[in-house]
């Protein structure tokens, strides 16, 4: 695999192509975290609302990227995705089935087709296991390959894609770096043949020549294996050269979805601009000439939302009714969605 | 990196001097040095010197468990009423009790009682207790609080009251004494070890194994159980000596291991009551064995804590 021409690829030519079919779809998600209290009995006092009615649809072969501040429930929604969390309400729909109303038996199946790529390389993995056993176990138990000498076959194929020598099998993963480690979980969760990876801020911990060669992977391996990414990240320039469309969520809220270049080029949420806006330019002179526009304020607590519109308390654009009316998440232009009155 | 540098220097006429040649060798150590069996005892007797005593106790013990039936020829069950409570000599060596049997031969075999009995406990205890630890940390909830609820029940009771409440149930005899012993280790390890799996439960790797669909026993026993090995080896090793101490304190209460067979706490109680004064050997030298072996095993267990949790020292 090519590492340095990562900033060569023309974004729209890298990010190939992908079929309307819709492989995941979730509606209205919720997800609320009890807060509690007393030593005996625990009194629910409060939820932490991490998710609140988020909706949307992911299509084949598409990486959909989720991007907010920290805290703002990007997480909790890709945990709940894979069942990692119990949601509170709503569905999440893979190719018609609600995965929320499956049993753990029936779940299996499922997570076969839906992996995960953890943040933090350092310890999403077993400091016990060799490398060959983190990759060959979950063949091993769900009898994908039964025979070891295949299997071992296959442990050294997956690690040969991810760009790793053969001889990482045996080694454990203290002795690996951190975007080697990266590569054995991306192996890892492509050892089951999945269709559809969530990857939580998958190179967020990875300094940034790592993270070029990372995301370069993730693309080869969506065109070769045709997945489906949920892509996950805190980092706009990332997203923008790695997905086909964008979602952006603020404090539990799904505030605009659109197309990567749409949602870049022409921002309608007020957050989204204002987030767009914080992305430095590479130029100091160009930095210190244009005018910032600043967020004021902090993220309100996810315990107590604000009313209405959850982002009037911090929006130049607020007029009186933003905290009262909760603004609908509606299509303003084919693709492009907002959840703002007064765009 | 040890190395050399050789130089080869000329002083020329002019009183200049040239360095023309310079060799430099350079010796690698290998970075994962493969030390000497030899090399390993001395480091060991560097940084644990008192680790090392015990472990000298340790080996020493089990040597004698192992081959006693070499070390002497003498039947330790062996009644020879014509040497009754013989002071030590040339003929025995540590005397004989008031059953006229061989002292030395009885601490030698009672070697192996307490060993058998302290490493049965220890090891079944710990065990049970690292997989109610861990399952209690992982599981959560209401099993968890159940879980911990009569663990603090259980760990109310001081040991030996609650061994010997477990021996007066279930009578005296080796296989009781073991239950009694294991029962009140299972929850004090437990406790330990859920509180490092309740850290690692928390950690990536288990939402990974989740999220790869694997069953709860093989999260528990293939995740989780080797990530508290740690604390599970320190519990192990200080459970040893405690539980050759409470051997010998339920035998020489009599609710332990019975006569005739050989064991430390019962040779004490024997001797202790009526020939302290006439016949203090057959008191003394059980006594001094309960104590090196407990002293023995105590060290080796701190030797053992401070090699794998340095955290855990001060406690």
């Amino acid at each position: 695999m090519s590492t340095t021409d990562a900033a060569v690829r023309d974004d729209a030519q890298f990010r190939g192509t992908h079929s309307d079919e819709v492989l995941v779809e979730v509606k209205d998600l919720k997800m609320f975290f009890p807060v509690t209290e007393g030593v005996f009995i625990h009194r629910v006092v409060a939820h932490v609302k991490a998710v609140n009615g988020v909706s949307f649809q992911i299509k084949k072969g598409e990486t959909l990227g989720l991007v907010g501040e920290s805290g703002c429930g990007k997480t909790t929604t890709g945990r709940c995705m894979i069942q990692l969390e119990q949601a509170t309400s709503g569905e999440i729909l893979y190719q018609g089935t609600d995965l929320t109303k499956l049993d753990s038996q029936e779940m299996i199946d499922y997570r076969k087709k839906i992996q995960i790529i953890f943040q933090d390389p350092f310890s999403s993995l077993n400091p016990r296991m060799t490398i060959g056993d983190i990759i060959g176990e979950p063949m091993k138990v769900h009898g994908i390959i039964d025979d070891p000498t295949e299997r071992r076959q296959r442990v050294l194929e997956l690690l040969a894609k991810c760009g790793l020598k053969a001889n990482f099998a045996e080694r454990y993963p203290h002795e690996m770096s951190g975007g080697q480690r990266q590569r054995v979980g991306i192996a890892r969760a492509l050892a089951m043949n999945p269709e559809f990876i969530i990857c939580d801020e998958a190179v967020s911990a990875l300094d940034v020549s790592i993270q070029a060669q990372v995301i370069n992977l993730l693309e080869d391996l969506r065109e070769e294996f045709g997945l489906t990414y949920l892509f996950i990240s805190h980092d706009l320039s990332v997203i923008r050269h790695i997905c086909h469309r964008v979602a952006v969520m603020y404090l539990g809220n799904m505030v605009e979805l659109a197309d990567c270049d749409e949602l870049y080029d022409n921002p309608l949420h007020p957050y989204t601009q204002a987030l767009l806006e914080a992305v430095p330019i590479p130029d100091p002179d160009l930095e210190k000439a244009r005018a910032h526009k600043i967020v004021k304020g902090e993220i309100p607590s996810p315990m107590n939302p604000p009313t209405g519109c959850v982002f009037h308390p911090r929006c130049e654009k607020a007029v009186a009714s933003c905290s009262q009316n909760v603004p609908e998440f509606r299509e303003v232009k084919p693709g492009h969605w907002v959840a703002c009155t007064e765009v | 990196m040890r190395g050399s540098i050789r130089a080869f220097v000329t002083v020329e006429d002019t009183g200049m001097v040239t360095v023309s040649e310079i060799q430099v060798e350079e010796q690698f150590e290998d970075l994962s040095p493969k030390t000497t069996f030899m090399g390993m005892i001395s480091l060991m007797l560097r940084k644990q010197p008192l680790g090392s005593f015990g472990a000298v106790i340790v080996i020493a013990m089990v040597f004698m468990a192992v081959f006693a039936e070499i070390l002497t020829s003498i039947d330790p069950e062996d009644n020879n009423l014509e040497y009754m409570l013989t002071a030590p000599g040339e003929m025995f060596f540590l005397g004989t009790d008031q059953f006229g049997r061989d002292l030395l031969t009885r601490i030698i075999y009672g070697a192996r009682t307490a060993l058998f009995v302290g490493f049965t406990c220890a090891i079944i205890g710990s065990s049970l207790g690292l997989v109610l630890g861990v399952a209690s940390a992982y599981f959560g909830g209401m099993f968890d609080l159940i879980i911990q609820r009569v663990v603090d029940v259980i760990m109310a009771f001081p040991l030996i009251i609650l061994a010997l409440a477990v021996v007066a149930t279930l009578g005296p005899g080796v296989e009781n004494v073991i239950i009694a012993i294991t029962i009140p280790f299972i929850p004090q390890c437990a406790r330990v070890v859920r509180s490092n799996a309740l850290a690692i439960r928390e950690i990536p790797y288990i939402d990974a194994a989740r999220a790869l669909g694997f069953s709860h026993v093989r999260i528990i026993m293939r995740h989780m159980v080797p990530n508290v090995m740690a604390p599970f080896l320190i519990m192990l090793t200080s459970f040893l000596g405690q539980a050759i101490l409470l051997e010998a304190s339920l035998s020489y209460l009599g609710m332990g291991v019975q006569e005739p067979t050989a064991a430390w706490g019962l040779m004490l109680q024997g001797g202790a009551e009526e020939y302290a004064e006439s016949a203090p050997w057959v008191a003394v030298w059980p006594g001094i064995a309960i104590s090196l072996a407990v002293f023995g095993f105590n060290l080796f267990g701190d030797a053992v804590r401070d090699t794998l949790d340095p955290k855990l020292r001060s406690q």
